[in-house]
């Protein structure tokens, strides 16, 4: 059904290069509109240079990014905030000397009037609309008003989460969203990412915890030595997804591409197989 | 790393602090609180601490030191600092002085003055942001050089003889109801609402905070660090210049000599004015009641008979004092 939409993000054939490291050696990979992709791979694999490809943090050495169908040109990252792309940050990338409004807004803030540079903030408008949106994704936070610093963990995330959908993004690329929190914490932030669907964003999650692709991504990707060496929807129960997913991680199976699914393939000997 | 338990923390309870924290007025409280009883014990101990003379007197005292801190105040509030002010000032003064010895108008001499103060904010700035040198490092050169110009240039001299009109931005005291309000007082406080305004008001205002808070967050929330830093550096060669035209305006000589060690007074104010020196946190406020603390001490101790000689090591110990009671302050009221 979803393969027959259009993909939201497209992105072909992307290689990157620093130095003499090949980053990405041609991944391709799509995500679809209200689809939560999961992104995984062992450390150095190259999800995190693939989202920030598509993030403007880098430029790709080759390869072309497609949005709705249409070739983007992606030079920085204001370029993707402008096309919709938002990307939530592993430290959660806020100000803990700022209130909550501040840091939805950091930015981008609401302003009454401008004198050349000098611009004259709307606080009260950003409150009331910072206010509106915690209370639409329903994020448990009694006041726009308190620093960041006062926060927990987990709404600390669900600030830096929300900040990305204030602005209506359309696709939403997390990176390690419950790494830091705790237990109680990572449970709110796993329904959260999961409402943000309801609110019309895709979303891409890089993540170490298979355990939560498997509990809200419809499917995942998988990432090894700047290939992707897996893409599957997320089915079955949870110890057979972490075993094949685990399996492709580390290069103990290799069969993307040769088969359809790779439900099938065939289990290679652990020696990894390079290029 | 930082693993914290959400429930652990009631959103109410911190919502409550939050509010018991606004209702006291943060920062401030702890140093005007001491800033007060410090006042209250002169006004009760001698007769002649609260007369509207002293009090103008200490104003204008403290009042091109206060200005110089509102900039230094935007450079630390970034985690930056800036220790060519007091050369700075004194260069600015120079500037300023040495044109009008050469026939310019007050008017000429005093924008040359600003231009000169701007121009090695700018340059510090440079320095900060294109070549990515330590602001400890590359302000304590500028200070040097700054300090140095002003021998270099006047021979070590002093320039005296500056025209009356000049003098006056110094030492008029524009009459307000039954008082003499000094010139660079009503500029200092002019100053004091525009910075204050800008800072909590205008975007360019609240990412300095953010630069001062979170650099790397600030950068990927789309604010252009760079700019930001080289704003507040130029805008602090800017105050100083402004410090000190009006300094050499109320000495009527400018000598090169001048503001000696006054970044090291104006630094403190800031930080007893409650701004961290890690950047993101105090007011233009604070930094006003900070210079005016420094001032109180040092005439209350000369009001109080306090030996002269001593009175550097005491104004060094009521600095430590009065940080200490400040992070006591704010410690209990963040556990409350």
């Amino acid at each position: 059904m979803s393969s027959q939409q259009t993909p939201i993000v497209e992105m072909r054939n992307i290689h990157k290069r620093f130095g003499a490291v090949q980053a990405l050696r041609g991944v391709d990979l799509e995500l679809y509109p209200g689809e939560i992709l999961g992104l995984v791979g062992d450390n150095a694999a190259g999800k995190s240079t693939l989202m920030k490809v598509l993030s403007g943090a880098y430029l790709p050495n080759e390869g072309d990014i497609l949005l709705h169908g249409q070739p983007a040109h992606i030079a920085n990252p204001e370029d993707s905030r402008r096309l919709g792309i938002e990307m939530v940050y592993q430290d959660f990338a806020l100000c803990n000397n700022l209130d909550v409004a501040a840091n939805v807004f950091l930015g981008r803030e609401v302003v009454r009037w401008r004198l050349g540079s000098l611009r004259w903030m709307n606080k009260r408008t950003m409150e009331q609309r910072a206010r509106t949106m915690l209370d639409r994704l329903r994020i448990d936070i009694s006041s726009v008003r308190l620093r960041v610093e006062n926060l927990s963990g987990g709404q600390r995330q669900a600030v830096a989460i929300g900040r990305a959908i204030a602005f209506d993004a359309k696709v939403i690329i997390m990176d390690e969203p419950t790494a830091a929190l705790s237990v109680a914490a990572i449970d709110k932030v796993l329904d959260l990412i999961s409402s943000l669907r309801e609110h019309g964003a895709s979303i891409i999650i890089i993540s170490h915890r298979l355990e939560d692709i498997f509990r809200i991504g419809d499917r995942v990707a998988v990432l090894r030595q700047g290939r992707k060496v897996a893409d599957r929807p997320v089915a079955g129960d949870i110890h057979e997804f972490r075993e094949q997913v685990v399996a492709y991680m580390v290069g103990a199976r290799d069969d993307y591409g040769s088969e359809n699914d790779g439900e099938n393939g065939a289990v290679r000997s652990p020696s990894p197989v390079n290029a | 790393m930082h693993e914290r338990i959400a429930a652990a923390k009631p959103a109410s309870r911190a919502a409550n602090g939050a509010g018991w924290r606004r209702l006291i007025g943060i920062q401030e409280l702890g140093i005007l609180a001491i800033f007060l009883l410090w006042c209250t014990f002169l006004s009760l101990t001698t007769t002649t601490f609260l007369t509207p003379t002293n009090v103008f007197n200490m104003l204008r005292a403290f009042s091109w030191i206060a200005i110089a801190a509102f900039g230094e105040c935007l450079v630390i509030l970034t985690a930056g600092i800036d220790l060519s002010v007091g050369s700075n000032m004194a260069l600015s003064g120079l500037g300023a002085a040495l044109l009008l010895t050469w026939g310019a108008p007050v008017w000429l001499a005093v924008l040359g003055g600003m231009l000169v103060g701007t121009l090695v904010g700018l340059v510090n700035g440079l320095l900060v942001t294109r070549f990515q040198l330590p602001a400890f490092i590359a302000t304590l050169g500028m200070m040097s050089i700054a300090r140095g110009i002003t021998y270099g240039a006047t021979g070590g001299w002093p320039v005296r003889g500056l025209p009356k009109e000049f003098n006056r931005l110094g030492q008029y005291d524009l009459p307000v109801g039954e008082w003499g309000v000094p010139v660079p007082v009503l500029v200092m406080l002019v100053l004091a609402v525009f910075t204050s305004i800008f800072l909590g008001r205008t975007t360019n205002g609240r990412h300095i905070y953010a630069v001062g808070g979170n650099e790397e967050a600030a950068r990927v929330s789309g604010i252009n660090n760079r700019r930001l830093k080289l704003l507040v550096y130029t805008a602090c060669g800017f105050f100083a210049a402004a410090g000190g035209i009006l300094m050499t305006a109320r000495l009527g000589v400018a000598a090169p000599t001048a503001a000696d060690g006054y970044e090291l007074d104006i630094i403190a104010a800031v930080v007893i004015g409650g701004v961290s020196l890690f950047g993101g946190e105090g007011t233009i406020l604070g930094v006003l009641i900070g210079a005016a603390l420094m001032q109180t001490i040092r005439t209350g101790l000369n009001l109080l008979g306090f030996p002269t000689y001593w009175q550097p090591a005491a104004i060094g110990a009521v600095i430590i004092f009065a940080i200490m009671f400040d992070r006591w302050q704010k410690g209990r009221s963040i556990q409350a």
